[in-house]
């Protein structure tokens, strides 16, 4: 989505969660097949995606994402220091008259080229992964893939969001946690599915994950995975927080066994079909109310 | 010649401090008088990143031509050995006894990072 030229998704959901491990990508596939023609279904847990292991999309075209860094022209470096100055992240860095940078520390915010009186800093690029776009029957599926060892994933998030500019109705896989990746796959997106289980681990990370979500002010509502596996601390804390329970997935090891063979909790429990297909009308509802 | 070496606190008997960017602090020391000052390092406990780059322009810019630390990382090493600042790694005790330990010719200088940095 970029609101500056105007394009804007109709429908963008995010599946979340604090927890990793809890069922996103099960949440995230199940939902895009139960919506079937027309859905687009994104990749944005770039540091380990495996929506495609379940999906099996098909026609697959790759491209390189890079992200801008600094490029330093070192004639026309006057060592004035201002970039250095500027750079709260030591990526680049004035050192007894030497200039340093340092690329894979560097958040392309842009500034040091902005603050160069001297024109010896322009925009300079760096491969951060690549972008997956192919078709799984009438699914699109649109990965990230961060390069093995990269640290930054928040550029190539929003290359994967942008690769879906004008799409009708989008479902976001985002990355487990709460910090910069999962922020980045939430924001401008209209409404937050946070998945949780009904553990103690379970109810700490969601309540986390309930803060940033509330921060970025986007209506939300959990599904409790493995529901019957833990107690009902979940469900009472959403009672008392007034946070709408979407739907609750029962645990079953043949579940389980499926997931481990790369098919879906739809194909192992058919009954859930009409209960993800509710799902979404329960999440357009809620996101056209704008209930947060 | 002035000597940085990284200390657990402002005192010349404290205890080595074992990271370089991290350090609770630096002293200064002339290797002659065995005068020291301080030199803090604060600004660094909290910073999400860069401490080792930022912990090396400190040294550079306190005049010291040698420093004796526990770990130097890949970026703090390429900032100190650009500025001609010799590293020294592997001595044991207090910031007194790295000194005499260094004076006394048992400290190896460092031609490389000894460990790895923290953001690839």
């Amino acid at each position: 989505m970029n609101p500056a030229n105007g394009e804007v998704n109709a429908m963008m959901i995010t599946i979340a969660s604090g927890k990793g491990g809890t069922g996103k990508t099960t949440v995230a596939t199940n939902l895009a097949v139960a919506v079937g023609e027309g859905v687009t279904l994104l990749d944005c847990d770039v540091e380990e995606p495996n929506v495609h292991l379940f999906l099996e999309p098909e026609s697959i075209t790759r491209t390189p994402v890079t992200t801008m860094v600094p490029k330093v022209d070192t004639e026309l470096c006057v060592q004035c220091g201002e970039c250095s100055d500027l750079c709260q992240f030591s990526a680049i860095t004035l050192v007894a008259g030497e200039l340093y940078t340092f690329p894979h520390m560097c958040h392309s915010c842009g500034g040091c080229v902005m603050a160069c009186s001297a024109g010896a800093l322009t925009e300079g690029t760096r491969e951060l992964g690549e972008l997956e776009i192919g078709q799984c029957k009438n699914i699109e599926l649109i990965s990230g893939r961060l390069r093995v060892g990269e640290a930054m994933s928040p550029p190539l998030i929003n290359r994967v969001k942008e690769a879906a500019e004008g799409r009708p109705l989008v479902i976001v896989d985002a990355p487990p946690g709460t910090s910069c990746p999962v922020i980045a796959a939430m924001e401008g997106t209209h409404y937050v599915v946070l998945v949780t289980e009904p553990t103690p681990f379970g109810l700490h990370d969601l309540k986390l994950a309930v803060e940033a979500v509330r921060v970025l002010n986007i209506p939300f509502g959990i599904v409790i995975n493995r529901a019957d596996a833990g107690d009902d601390r979940v469900v009472r804390y959403a009672e008392d927080e007034g946070i709408e329970v979407l739907l609750s997935i029962p645990y079953s090891r043949k579940v389980a066994e499926y997931y481990a063979r790369g098919r879906l909790l739809v194909e192992a429990m058919p009954e859930m079909a009409d209960a993800f297909a509710g799902m979404v009308e329960k999440i357009q509802k809620a996101a056209q109310e704008g209930r947060p | 010649m002035k000597i940085a070496v990284t200390a657990t606190a402002p005192d010349f008997d404290a205890p080595m401090d074992p990271r370089f960017g991290r350090a609770a602090c630096f002293l200064v020391v002339d290797d002659e008088t065995l005068a020291w000052s301080v030199v803090e390092n604060t600004q660094n406990f909290n910073a999400p990143q860069g401490a080792g780059i930022q912990a090396g322009k400190t040294i550079v810019e306190s005049g010291c031509t040698v420093l004796i630390t526990g770990n130097c990382g890949p970026k703090a090493f390429r900032i100190l050995t650009g500025a001609g600042i010799k590293i020294v790694t592997g001595a044991k005790g207090s910031a007194r006894q790295a000194i005499e330990q260094y004076a006394a010719g048992e400290l190896q200088e460092s031609d490389e990072a000894n460990v790895e940095g923290h953001w690839i």
